[in-house]
């Protein structure tokens, strides 16, 4: 049975069974791998993908559940979005297994706090787990981006996120 | 992975590494390897390659092939940053590769020739071969244009990958490739003077992969993706050493999706077209499991038992015997001096807890077999591989993909999870690609663990608060007892259960020493885990120093001090003094925090810290901590400072909360959620300073684990009067 989903600015058609989780959704039948596995249950971040521009666990959602939301993935920021800029000139990524879905937590960090202060970070991030420990520079990139210029943070409300389209 | 597999090779003589024949083949060039060695290794020749380590490309990028696997450590960066420096290639355009499976290309020199990474030697075992390397292609290239340019070569310069001449005459090693690749190699390159390096120990030796790290698209196993792939999930007994006795598949099979359902040696595998409907099919499935050889005990019952042969309550085991190590003097004097500290410590199976679970993807039955997984260790997964494909080990071709995090787990002897995918694959048959994908509960019980450690010590003083008398006995597994047959390592005292104790510059200033270690056999598989020995020894001989100081009422920095000089422990002393300097230990901490300090030299580097402390609602805050390291060389300071951020997390997440138990032989923690591990909010500042110099480069990746977790005990020492004699500090 087929339903649409909007990801990443793009209807597109989806044939898993409806209670498959999104994660498995995006990467086995949208080749959409950026999101990652990590626990299956919540706990790691590893899957974090937006919905309506809210930082949500993909392995926790079925697909069936998302109706009319837009989802994006790491795939959708495409690649220059300030966070992703800040990320590379720190050098966050260890083995980066994490960080797709540190990026994302982060995004909707910003989106709703543009300028987040030690305890918004925290109460934003601790949801992602990086057993590499790159905890820091994560923390020092969030205010990197954040302190980049006005357009470098789109403070796009909560329903209507910035979702580039690929 | 340590030193187990260390003896040799140092002898690998430069002839190997370098030269050799300059074969051309089509307008490539070979510096490192003849052509037949390269041939008959089953390697290509690719045009443009200048060797096994590296590759010049006509638009002027030089490629360097890493032979080391990436999941974390910043190798990759390092490695290239090393044949960058040689060559005087522009940094910005270098790329990296990783070397495909072929121990005589790409062995460890530091691990007896067998391809691997680990032991925090990846930089070290490559120093002078990719210095080699690099100097040779350059001395080749510039007499490549000298006789182009018809001037002499001493007169040409190499600039950012681009060569000059005073007389105006200028090409990149994109241009003269064809040219170079006739040059007959030099039998000894000159390597540059390190005071004339301009690359290594600058800022920007940055990581090539941040930005593919950030974007989504770097590649892991969990991402690998082929036509007609299946994928493999597979039910293991709940206890270690059971095996199936029976299983019902009805309901597995019901899951639209699932393809078969069959037994393998380690359990009973669902295969299926997704990922999901492997899961499915697997939660459908009914086993019945023969415990007749399992191991039942608890982790309780296990550590009770150790603790039972430390004090000598009981006798070891049939078959295991005491080993002495470090041993000096009258024991009985150890055991018997009088006013003794006398301390025992507890520490715990650890998982890796890897952010991506174990994984592999195999191909069998149509050619040779082929893997494509983050390979630690590829010759040991070659040769696991060929017994169960009935292949000759050579001939499994290994692609090794990025690693989401390793810390040791993916190189071990017995190459479980890869064996296990190949079991599938060959049932499978027919070539047809098929991946293992491990839930996060399957690896956090699979084992593999951290051992579970007891240490006693005793230790007597003498007038002025120093140890006279040292005795310490240790039990826990024995980690190369998995060793295959003729492993340097498998036989005597296991040093990787003892490395810290053993070799430590406390017994060296102590001048009577009795020291033992116990293996006693336990049927929960262990293994290394970054930094190895050093995840206990450090803390137990750290934290015993900070009791003896404050016995001694003496400054925990002099004290350490003290013993360094009578040690001739200088490199100790000169990272003690460095972290204690820029800690301001002399001046009082912040209001409200209280500092530590700990000193642990592993993997060749010696690493001191200070850490900030408080007590928050009864669990342990760390602030700023201030690490310094001496690691030779400084290849990339900006990795080293994050192998210093990370591995103190992975240390400090360790000392806090990590903490696998077992109940009648079954792991009791399933998932984060009661495996718990550091998160954000409790990450620790960590700055980093290193200590010049000219040695050549030690390690990196592990020796920034083993420091905290005494720090920290050490500022709680100093808080509460107490010490902390067992981990995790906080208990579930
Ligand atoms: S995989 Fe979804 S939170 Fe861990
Ligand atoms: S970078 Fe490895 S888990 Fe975060």
């Amino acid at each position: 049975m087929a339903t649409t989903v909007d990801v990443n600015g793009r209807p597109v058609n989806v044939n898993s069974p409806p209670e498959t989780p999104l994660l498995w959704v995006l990467r086995d039948e949208l080749g959409l791998t950026g999101t990652k596995y990590g626990c299956g249950v919540a706990q790691c971040g590893a899957c974090t993908v937006l919905v309506d521009g809210n930082a949500m666990r993909s392995c926790q959602l079925p697909v069936s559940a998302i109706g009319a939301a837009k989802i994006t993935t790491i795939e959708g920021l495409g690649g220059a979005h300030p966070l992703q800029e800040a990320w590379v000139k720190l050098d966050v990524p260890q083995c980066g297994y994490c960080q797709s879905g540190q990026i994302m937590s982060a995004v909707a960090l910003l989106n709703a706090t543009p300028k987040p202060d030690d305890a918004a970070i925290s109460a934003a991030m601790d949801g992602n787990i990086c057993r590499c420990g790159a905890y820091q520079r994560i923390r020092a990139a969030i205010k990197e981006a954040a302190a980049a210029p006005a357009q470098a943070a789109p403070a796009a409300p909560a329903a209507t996120p910035a979702t580039p389209s690929v | 992975m340590n030193k187990p597999l260390k003896t040799i090779t140092a002898a690998a003589s430069r002839r190997e590494v370098l030269v050799v024949g300059a074969t051309l083949a089509g307008s490539s060039l070979l510096v490192g390897c003849s052509l037949p060695e390269v041939l008959s290794a089953g390697s290509k020749v690719e045009p443009g390659a200048f060797g096994p380590f590296l590759k010049f490309a006509k638009d002027g990028t030089v490629t360097v092939v890493s032979k080391h696997i990436e999941f974390g450590q910043g190798n990759h960066a390092g490695l290239a940053a090393i044949a960058a420096e040689e060559l005087d290639a522009d940094w910005t355009t270098v790329k990296v590769e990783q070397a495909p499976a072929n121990a005589k290309l790409y062995g460890n020199r530091l691990m007896g020739g067998t391809q691997g990474t680990g032991g925090s030697s990846a930089v070290s075992n490559s120093w002078m071969q990719l210095r080699t390397a690099g100097a040779a292609a350059r001395a080749m290239f510039v007499s490549a244009a000298a006789a182009k340019w018809g001037v002499p070569a001493g007169e040409i310069t190499v600039l950012n990958g681009v060569l000059s001449h005073a007389s105006g005459k200028q090409a990149g090693f994109g241009e003269l490739i064809d040219e170079a690749a006739k040059v007959a190699p030099p039998a000894e390159p000159k390597l540059k003077d390190p005071k004339t390096f301009t690359l290594i120990g600058q800022d920007r030796v940055r990581r090539k992969d941040s930005q593919a790290k950030s974007n989504g698209t770097a590649k892991y196993t969990q991402d690998v993706q082929l036509p007609d792939m299946l994928i493999a999930m597979v039910a293991h007994p709940p206890k270690f050493g059971a095996t199936v006795k029976s299983f019902d598949a009805t309901e597995a099979k019901k899951v639209p999706g699932v393809t078969d359902v069959f037994k393998i040696p380690s359990g009973v595998a669902v295969v299926a077209n997704s990922t999901y409907a492997a899961k499915l099919g697997r939660d459908a499935l009914k086993v019945e499991w023969d415990d007749a050889k399992a191991e039942k005990r608890g982790s309780a019952q296990i550590l009770a038992e150790f603790k039972d042969y430390a004090s000598g309550k009981k006798a070891a085991p049939e078959k295991v015997k005491w080993g002495g190590f470090d041993s000096k003097g009258p024991a009985a004097q150890a055991a018997a001096g009088a006013n003794a500290l006398e301390v025992a410590y507890d520490f715990p199976y650890l998982a890796h807890a890897t952010m991506e679970p174990m994984n592999c993807v195999a191909m069998v039955g149509k050619g040779p077999p082929k893997l494509i997984f983050g390979s630690q260790t590829p010759t040991l997964d070659q040769m696991n591989t060929a017994r169960v494909a009935l292949a000759l080990p050579g001939s499994v071709e290994i692609e090794t993909l990025f690693a989401g995090g390793s810390f040791g787990r993916r190189s071990n002897f017995q190459s479980d999870y890869v064996v296990e995918c190949v079991q599938i694959a060959k049932k499978v048959g027919k070539g047809r690609p098929v991946k293992l994908v491990w839930t996060r509960e399957d690896d956090q019980r699979a084992g593999y663990f951290r051992p579970l450690t007891h240490h006693a010590v005793r230790v007597t003083t003498d007038k002025d608060g120093f140890p006279a008398t040292w005795r310490h006995r240790i039990v826990t597994q024995s980690i190369l007892k998995g060793a295959p047959p003729g492993a340097p390592g498998g036989k005597g005292v296991d040093f990787t259960a003892v490395e810290g104790v053993m070799g430590s510059p406390y017994l060296k200033a102590t001048p009577v020493v009795d020291a033992q270690l116990l293996t006693p056999d336990v049927g929960v598989p262990v293994l290394w885990w970054r930094s190895v020995g050093a995840t206990h020894t450090a803390y137990v001989m750290e934290h015993t120093i900070d009791q003896l100081a404050k016995r001694a009422a003496k400054d925990p920095v002099e004290y350490r001090r003290a013993l360094y000089t009578k040690a001739g422990a200088n490199r100790h002393l000169a990272v003690l003094n460095l972290a204690a300097e820029k800690a301001g230990w002399s001046t009082p901490a912040p209001a409200g925090w209280t500092r530590g300090v700990a000193v642990h030299e592993s993997f060749g580097s010696v690493v001191a810290q200070v850490a900030e402390v408080k007590v928050e609602n009864g669990v342990p805050k760390v602030g700023r901590v201030v690490t310094a390291i001496d690691c030779g060389t400084a290849i990339s300071p900006n990795q080293i400072a994050a192998q210093m951020e990370g591995g103190t997390c992975y240390g400090l997440s360790a000392a806090l909360f990590g903490n696998v138990t077992l109940t009648g032989g079954v792991v009791d923690q399933a998932n984060f959620d009661t495996y718990r591990v550091l998160r954000n909010s409790e990450a620790p500042t960590v700055e980093t300073y290193i200590v010049p110099s000219t040695n050549k480069p030690s390690g990196v990746g592990e020796p920034g684990t083993p420091v905290i977790g005494p720090a920290v005990a050490n500022a709680l020492l100093a808080i509460t009067g107490q010490p902390t004699l067992s981990q995790p500090f906080v208990k579930a």
